[in-house]
């Protein structure tokens, strides 16, 4: 079992720059109403280059984790 | 015990009085008629391991000093006219974030480049408003080589207690001229270091507006965290536009001093409880004065002279008690009338104010004194 | 990493504008710092006036927000005083170079051990978007409504002329080298200066036409071009181009360690 990647997004703090939507290889992220949003976690690398450029300290990202089973699956 | 008796310059003077004060930094620039006390520390604070530094200008001796304070030590800087002009802003820094520092300046001839190596008493006015917005200040002008040492040790134990700059004025002629002085055994010297805060870090507000009107101050590094701005702030430190706060704060910074102004101000009366004339001076000028005042007196004149030691906050009770008495007050000064303006509005109609004013970069002469107090009689 | 620890939350959200690299490089500082496991009652951000020198307001250490152009000096007080803290100074390119030029170079000159994070956004951004030192040749500024018609200040070139052991260069974009130069930096015992590329978007993007805020860091991907790659490039490919990389990194004797000697020598005599 696979703990999926977790993005948090601050919507507060976040000033909807979108540099996070375009930086992100993925396609996770998306712009609505003005802020970040997570639109499809599956994709997440957990490369951490949303969080590495939010300007706003508004994006904190976990990323996946592997179970140890998976080696063997 | 060694011999406390020297023959001393006003300058060397005020650096041992530094010393004795408990000062372990110095950043400066060299200016004359200044330049001795700087020399001074160079060689004697790293003796005892203080910290001496000729920064790149004035404006930068200014900005260290400050920055010495916030890290715990006890800073000086001395300058004169146009150093102490550029020296302005940060003095305005240290003022509104209330960080102890002792700035002296040996006053020389002006404006702008002006006698670099003649006395003048020009820059009184710029040492109470030389730095722009409403600020608190202490300015202190000593008239001789003991009192410059003593005042010194006044103005560190001053900043440190009210936590405001404090100015020492001295003049060309206070600040070279030598004199024999026997001076007190350091470790008697009452010192005062600034209040610490008692409480949790958590709860530490470095601006605290309680009853005494001086916050306590930690020292960077000591495990309080927190945030010194020039901008306008509140009691956490942090800027602010709130009207209410803004008014809070700038009321208590410029009134703190008011509380403490019995032990701020001094004045030095010298056979003034039957006069009829008066003298109100400072710094070199009374020097001259004093002679002028004997003069008249063995002439038969009731001349009666309060010298000025406390010039910011000025004394105006004193000045104004003293002007009951008074048909005349005469105020002999190195410059054009910059205290005889301020003595106007103590005295209030009380005593006519005749100015001796000389800005030729030459002391003022007895003999014009007498001649003065002469026309009033 | 979690940001939250280093800061003064309830300050948030910061001043910066939609897309401005102020914040970006905060957090490398930040990252840095934690790299190297510091102390936070240790550590002193001294800043000067401009939107740089904001930072110190939002980060839970020592700070000091000082007085146009005069962190250095400041600064420098501090450091005497208190040899043992870890002083960083945040300025930006107006603020160090013009009104504060004469403390860089007497710091980096001193080689005394600062920290300076210098944040290059080619304008005067807080106050408008008036022209600075930095604004390239033909750009325009409120100040400069013809277009800038001065020559640039070489930031790098003129801190290690004048004696810096350690100078770097990145943008906000490259967020990972530009940790690692700004930990190297702290690390370093001598004056150390970083620029840091943080393009504004509010003042400078929008006079000079530069797009979205978004832009301005996403396009420094391709406007970077790293020290050793640039040492085959023509003066004309370099145009327009931001050299990145490790400057300078020497070793010098540090001011204060000299200043301790001479004071032990002095208090054995």
């Amino acid at each position: 079992m696979n703990q999926k990647a977790r993005v948090i997004i601050n919507e507060i703090w976040c000033k909807g720059c979108e540099i996070c939507v375009d930086i992100c290889p993925r396609k996770v992220l998306v712009m609505q109403d003005f802020v970040a949003k997570v639109d499809d976690i599956d994709q997440c690398t957990g490369c951490m280059m949303c969080e590495l450029l939010c300007p706003d300290f508004a994006i904190v990202v976990h990323p996946a984790e592997k179970s140890k089973k998976s080696i063997t699956e | 015990m060694n011999s406390r008796t020297f023959m001393m310059q006003g300058n060397i003077a005020v650096a041992e009085g530094a010393i004795d004060a408990g000062c372990r930094f110095f950043a400066g620039y060299p200016i004359t008629p200044s330049s001795e006390i700087a020399e001074h520390l160079s060689k004697k604070l790293p003796e005892i391991g203080g910290r001496f530094i000729q920064m790149e200008d004035e404006i930068a001796a200014m900005g260290a000093v400050i920055g010495a304070s916030l890290g715990g030590l006890k800073s000086l800087t001395a300058t004169s006219g146009p150093g102490f002009s550029l020296k302005q802003e940060n003095i305005g820094y240290a003022s509104m974030t209330e960080v102890p520092v002792v700035i002296v300046n040996v006053m020389r001839g002006g404006p702008s480049t002006g006698l670099p190596t003649l006395p003048a008493q020009g820059d009184v006015m710029q040492a109470r408003w030389g730095t722009h917005g409403d600020h608190p200040i202490i300015t202190l002008v000593p008239a001789s080589v003991r009192e410059s040492y003593d005042m010194t040790v006044q103005a560190f134990n001053m900043s440190e207690k009210y936590r405001v700059p404090v100015i020492i004025l001295l003049d060309e002629i206070i600040g070279h001229v030598y004199e024999k002085v026997t001076l007190p055994d350091p470790l008697t010297l009452e010192l005062v270091k600034r209040k610490k805060p008692e409480m949790a870090p958590d709860d530490y507000l470095p601006y605290i507006n309680d009853e005494s009107m001086i916050p306590p101050m930690a020292n960077f590094g000591d495990g309080y965290r927190y945030h010194v701005t020039g901008l306008v702030h509140d009691e956490t430190g942090f800027p602010t536009n709130d009207t209410a706060k803004i008014e809070a704060m700038l009321t208590r910074l410029n009134t703190k001093l008011d509380k403490y102004q019995d032990e701020i101000i001094q004045v030095e009366e010298t056979d003034t409880d039957d006069a009829k004339i008066g003298i109100v001076t400072y710094g070199s000028s009374a020097r001259s004065s004093r002679f002028a005042q004997r003069q008249a007196r063995e002439a038969g004149i009731p001349v009666g002279m309060l010298r000025i030691q406390t010039l910011w906050p000025f004394p105006i009770q004193a000045i104004h008690e003293f002007s009951k008495k008074l048909s005349h007050i005469i105020v002999p000064e190195l410059n054009l009338g910059q205290i005889a303006h301020e003595v106007e509005h103590a005295v209030r109609g009380n005593a006519e104010v005749l100015r001796v004013n000389k800005i030729t970069g030459e002391p003022i002469n007895p003999e014009e004194i007498i001649l003065k107090i002469k026309e009033c009689v | 990493m979690d940001y939250l620890p280093y800061l003064r939350k309830d300050k948030f959200p910061h001043i910066w504008c939609e897309g401005c690299g102020d914040g970006i490089a905060l957090k490398a500082i930040l990252r840095a710092i934690n790299n190297l496991g510091l102390d936070k009652d240790k550590i002193a951000m001294v800043s000067g006036i401009g939107c740089s020198s904001r930072t110190p307001g939002y980060v839970d250490f020592n700070t000091l927000h000082t007085t146009h152009g005069r962190a250095i000096a400041f600064a420098t007080g501090l450091k005497l005083a208190r040899p043992e803290l870890t002083v960083l100074v945040i300025s930006g390119d107006g603020d160090a170079t013009a009104i504060g030029g004469n403390h860089l170079i007497h710091a980096a000159r001193r080689n005394i051990n600062l920290t300076v994070l210098l944040y290059n956004n080619h304008i005067y951004g807080m106050t408008g978007g008036q022209v600075s030192p930095t604004t390239p040749m033909g750009d325009f500024a409120t100040t400069a409504p013809y277009g800038g018609m001065e020559n640039n200040f070489d930031i790098a070139g003129l801190t290690i002329a004048a004696g810096a052991s350690f100078v770097a260069r990145s943008t906000v974009y490259h967020a990972k080298a530009l940790e690692r130069m700004i930990e190297a930096a702290i690390k370093k015992n001598g004056f150390s200066l970083v620029e840091i590329m943080s393009p504004c978007p509010t003042a400078y993007g929008k006079i000079n036409k530069k797009g979205l805020p978004k832009d301005l860091v996403l396009n420094q991907k391709t406007q970077a071009v790293n020290l050793e790659k640039s040492k085959t490039m023509s003066a004309e490919d370099l145009r327009g181009r931001i050299i990145t990389g490790i400057l300078a990194d020497r070793e010098i004797p540090e001011y204060v360690n000299t200043y301790d000697k001479i004071m032990s020598s002095a208090q054995r005599r």
